[in-house]
């Protein structure tokens, strides 16, 4: 049910970024941007603590009258960013989870091929299948 | 389906006389001679002779088919996953004479594919109705195909090899071998002209069909890269090998997400041989598909089922086949040979009533998973495609033994269920539901060998401290090093495992007294023995140990014993399922829910639509 979905690699620069394209993409990109800083700002408070599934999903980072903004940053630093339209009745908070999972174990399949260089941007047709998947839901 | 073309051979071939006469019912698929000898018989069936062997040697016509197609539109009808090629097939045709070979190609994939997991007559019936469809490719003898032979460009064999192959069967392995030798140079190193001539007897074949050939060569090609055929190679390795291939890295990677089943970063040998296949057949010209195609998938799975069934007697299968099964949590691509050693016990301990065993392969998995960052560990949903194992992924090890800290504790009757807890798979389901990955295959789900009972052992071993029948056990300690099919590690566990349930069993026979709780510790020993009996069917060396020492009145405490346990299994696996049940619920609630949302939506768009 997501309007835009990125993923950000450690050094904050997108691996991969895809909105529905009925929309104006720029505006998301900016977004997700933006959002950037609220994340870095929530993996300094988390503090100490290993990242435990709690901590991987960051939440709620802000919204706006449009759309919410969730995150959710992996150990290795990856940040995964859904941005989801608030007109949508609101998603609950697991299935935002149960979408950062699916979006973090397609992560890491990509990462497993030997073929895909890490700080390459992600060019795997079942990561854009899951993707889709939980993009087109939005209807 | 290809034999369906044609009316009579619908008739001729419902019956299993012809598939049994041609021995490719024996065999279980068509190979060139099988195929030779089917289409003997059916020109003899056309020519209204009797089907036996015999009329083969007659001189017979050329069986005619009907309804043939380009070779295009065949190559095209076949990439796509044949396993549906039953309907699409039926009505294409062969195009040029080396779709002759071509079509029972796909139609044998598929015919192949149901045969061997169907009988043969329901194959028949859903591909007579499709032969309604579309004649409109009428083209009836191999003379008119050899026109189509120059549509075979993109096969780049050819054309006039072709048209002298047909009008002798028989003689079609040699043409097989003229073929071959005309096949455009895939890859520079010689070694691979093999591969394309095996590739070459794909169109008489499947595309998507791994040859014996091929295979072979697929063997030594693994062999060079990884002695053992039942180890995995390494992503890296299996990268720069795959690179001389000369295939752009998109298409390489898509392959590799294609092969690579279980989603562990290496290669086993199956996986290995569908992707070296998927590679050939790209450099011959197909297109790469977007799933894994179902003779490519069931090839490398069916080596792995074929030895499910072997008896656990020898570990040398289990370690060659089983590698792949429990591979649910391979993390650490670095100690994959320890892996390899750790399915193999887990595989053995599977074998368990119903109560899966993390012994060792949990431990050693704890502590790569401290060493891991990046994975997440809840049981994927895979596609449909990759119908394998999902993997359980852990978040980290940390949450990992919160989290099974947290399934220990609930089940409050001390001492038997958390000693559940320690083996069996409800604890790594209760971890897995934690983690509320949808979708859960819950056939798959009792056996997933998931994770890390590192706290479990250490409570057992709490366990062994606050008993009061500590000396006891330490006595039965040495005695289990005699289980010799368990390794060392397995052993470190086991100990306590059965330790914990001769507690149990002694704690219960409390009000006995304490020195009848020799006997149960030495029937439950031995009963402990038996069900280490059902783990490896070779009676481990230990067995002396417990009979001389038993008086034979004990044997009837034994047997009660052993019903216990069994009592006791069975309810840890009514617990485990109830849990599973329970958490499906769950998940179907929530589904129910997002359902019910999304028809609130779409109401309140209808009226909007209507004003």
């Amino acid at each position: 049910m997501a309007v835009c979905i990125a993923v950000i690699a450690k050094e904050n620069y997108p691996l991969y970024i895809r909105s529905l394209p009925t929309q104006n993409e720029l505006k998301f990109h900016y977004t997700v941007h933006t959002s950037l800083d609220v994340v870095e700002e929530k993996i300094s408070a988390a503090g100490k603590s290993l990242g435990d599934q709690r901590e991987l999903y960051l939440g709620l980072l802000y919204p706006t009258e449009d759309y919410k903004v969730y995150g959710y940053v992996t150990n290795s630093k990856v940040k995964f960013v859904i941005v989801v339209d608030s007109s949508n009745t609101s998603l609950r908070d697991n299935e935002i989870r149960s979408m950062f999972r699916k979006l973090h174990n397609s992560f890491t399949d990509v990462m497993c091929n030997p073929f895909h260089n890490p700080g390459d941007t992600i060019q795997s047709k079942a990561f854009d299948g899951i993707v889709s998947g939980m993009m087109v839901q939005t209807g | 389906m290809f034999y369906h073309e044609n009316g009579l051979q619908c008739l001729v071939l419902t019956r299993p006389s012809v598939t049994e006469l041609c021995g490719a019912k024996r065999l279980g698929y068509f190979g060139t001679p099988q195929f030779f000898v089917a289409l003997k018989l059916l020109a003899a069936a056309q020519s209204a002779l009797p089907i036996h062997l015999e009329s083969i040697t007659a001189n017979l016509p050329l069986p005619r088919f009907v309804g043939l197609k380009t070779e295009p539109e065949m190559r095209y009808s076949v990439v796509p996953p044949s396993v549906d090629g039953q309907g699409a097939q039926c009505g294409t045709g062969t195009g040029p004479p080396g779709s002759v070979s071509w079509t029972p190609a796909d139609r044998r994939h598929p015919e192949d594919h149901v045969d061997r997991k169907e009988p043969w007559s329901p194959p028949r019936s859903p591909c007579s109705s499709p032969p309604r469809s579309p004649l409109p490719y009428r083209g009836s003898s191999y003379a008119k195909q050899s026109n189509g032979a120059d549509s075979l460009t993109a096969y780049e064999s050819k054309p006039s090899s072709r048209p002298t192959v047909h009008p002798d069967q028989r003689s079609s392995p040699g043409s097989y071998a003229t073929r071959a030798a005309t096949e455009r140079p895939a890859r520079t190193s010689s070694s691979e002209r093999l591969d394309q001539q095996g590739l070459v007897d794909d169109p008489e074949d499947d595309p998507w069909r791994i040859t014996e050939e091929q295979l072979e060569y697929y063997t030594n090609q693994f062999k060079s890269l990884q002695p053992d055929l039942g180890a995995l190679i390494l992503g890296t390795i299996a990268k720069n090998f795959f690179t001389k291939s000369k295939l752009p890295i998109p298409e390489l990677s898509h392959i590799w997400e294609l092969s690579d089943v279980d989603r562990d970063g290496a290669l086993t040998f199956p996986e290995f041989c569908t992707a070296f296949h998927l590679i050939v057949a790209r450099k011959n010209g197909y297109p790469l598909p977007e799933s894994l195609p179902p003779t490519l998938r069931t090839g490398s799975v069916q080596d792995e089922d074929e030895d499910t069934p072997d008896t656990p007697e020898s570990a040398e299968p289990l370690i060659v086949f089983k590698d792949t099964e429990p591979r649910t949590s391979l993390t650490n691509r670095s100690v994959i040979e320890r892996l390899t050693e750790a399915e193999v016990k887990q595989e053995s301990c599977q074998r368990d009533v119903g109560v899966t065993t993390e012994t060792t392969s949990p431990e050693q998995r704890v502590l790569r998973l401290a060493a891991f960052t990046e994975r997440t560990e809840p049981p994927q949903d895979l596609d449909p495609h990759m119908r394998t194992r999902t993997r359980p992924r852990s978040y980290s090890s940390t949450s990992i033994e919160d989290s099974m800290k947290k399934a220990e504790e609930p089940p409050t009757p001390p001492p038997r269920p958390q000693k559940t807890h320690s083996r069996a798979s409800s604890l790594d389901l209760n971890k897995l539901f934690q983690q509320g990955a949808p979708g859960i295959k819950s056939g798959w789900l009792p056996t997933p060998p998931a994770l890390p009972p590192r706290p479990s052992t250490s409570q057992v071993s709490q366990f062994i401290g606050v008993s009061e029948k500590t000396p006891q056990k330490k006595v039965q300690q040495p005695n289990f090093a005699d289980f010799s099919h368990f390794r060392d590690e397995e052993e470190s566990s086991v100990k306590p495992e059965d330790q914990g349930r001769d507690l149990a069993t002694a704690s219960k026979q409390d009000v006995i007294g304490v020195p009848p709780s020799q006997a149960p510790q030495k029937p439950v020993r031995k009963k402990y023995h038996a069900e280490s009996q059902n783990l490896e069917a070779t009676p481990p060396p230990a067995a002396p140990f417990p009979t001389p020492t038993k008086p034979a009145p004990r044997l009837l405490s034994k047997q009660k014993r052993e019903i216990q346990t069994a009592i006791r299994k069975n309810k840890e696996t009514n617990a485990v399922l109830t849990r599973l049940n329970s958490e499906l619920q769950q998940q179907l609630e929530v589904v129910h829910q997002e359902r019910v949302a999304l028809e609130t939506q779409l109401e309140l768009q209808r009226p909007l639509a209507s004003t």
